[in-house]
């Protein structure tokens, strides 16, 4: 099902459009502790972006962007990345997801926060891009189960 | 000023749900689908709920009518026996 396009403006204008869409996501993922967005809605832009290359240019196209086997480690990582801050939040003294215990030197409380956030952020925008795409490819390519 | 609206958001959230009941053609219905999503999130930004709103873009016109689509794709119209 997922073959390219035939229509050149839809290849093109899907091309030009993409990086900033994916722009737009990273801004969104960034500000997420200080305006309304956050990882969920960056990381479902950036798995957009990529799912909208995977309609248009084709699957040899895309998957420069986006390997296909690199899904599933993906959202394995995002989510590693989520349990590591809280791990090591405990690790620094607090309870689990304290940002303010992390365990890095010559910072206050306060940064330790906003890096904290960021971080989580940063996790749980990679999960949630690469669980989209594993849905859409396990939709397109007709195996359920793996 | 923000009640007329809320108001010409309503009538095209009725008209696109009944757009979409009423088509035939499943593309048509799925576009039209995804046009009620982006008009039920114009609503959630308009009375305050920006956060929702964008979440609704993203996901319900975004994403959702891809997954549509591609359902859409991978099934045929009449059956094969």
């Amino acid at each position: 099902m997922v073959k390219k396009s035939s229509s050149i403006i839809v290849g093109i204008v899907s091309r030009a459009i993409v990086p900033f869409i994916q722009l737009f996501a990273l801004y969104v993922i960034v500000h997420g502790h200080s305006s309304p967005g956050g990882g969920f809605q960056g990381g479902a832009l950036l798995g957009a972006s990529i799912l909208l290359l995977r309609l248009t240019v084709g699957r040899e196209g895309s998957e420069l962007v986006f390997p296909e086997r690199m899904g599933t480690p993906m959202s394995g990582f995002g989510v590693f990345i989520y349990a590591f801050v809280g791990v090591a939040a405990m690790i620094g003294g607090g309870v689990y997801l304290n940002y303010a215990f992390l365990p890095i030197g010559g910072m206050q409380p306060a940064e330790l926060r906003s890096l904290g956030i960021l971080l989580v952020e940063t996790g749980v925008g990679i999960g949630v891009m690469a669980t989209m795409i594993v849905i859409f490819d396990d939709i397109a390519k007709g195996n359920f189960h793996d | 000023m923000t009640l007329y609206l809320e108001i010409i958001i309503y009538l095209l959230l009725i008209g696109c749900a009944i757009i979409a009941l009423r088509v035939k053609d499943l593309l048509a219905a799925i576009v039209v689908l995804s046009a009620y999503s982006l008009c039920s999130a114009f609503l959630f930004a308009v009375v305050g709920a920006v956060d929702v709103g964008f979440t609704e873009a993203v996901v319900g016109a975004g994403l959702s009518g891809l997954l549509f689509l591609a359902a859409l794709f991978y099934t045929s119209r009449k059956s094969a026996d």
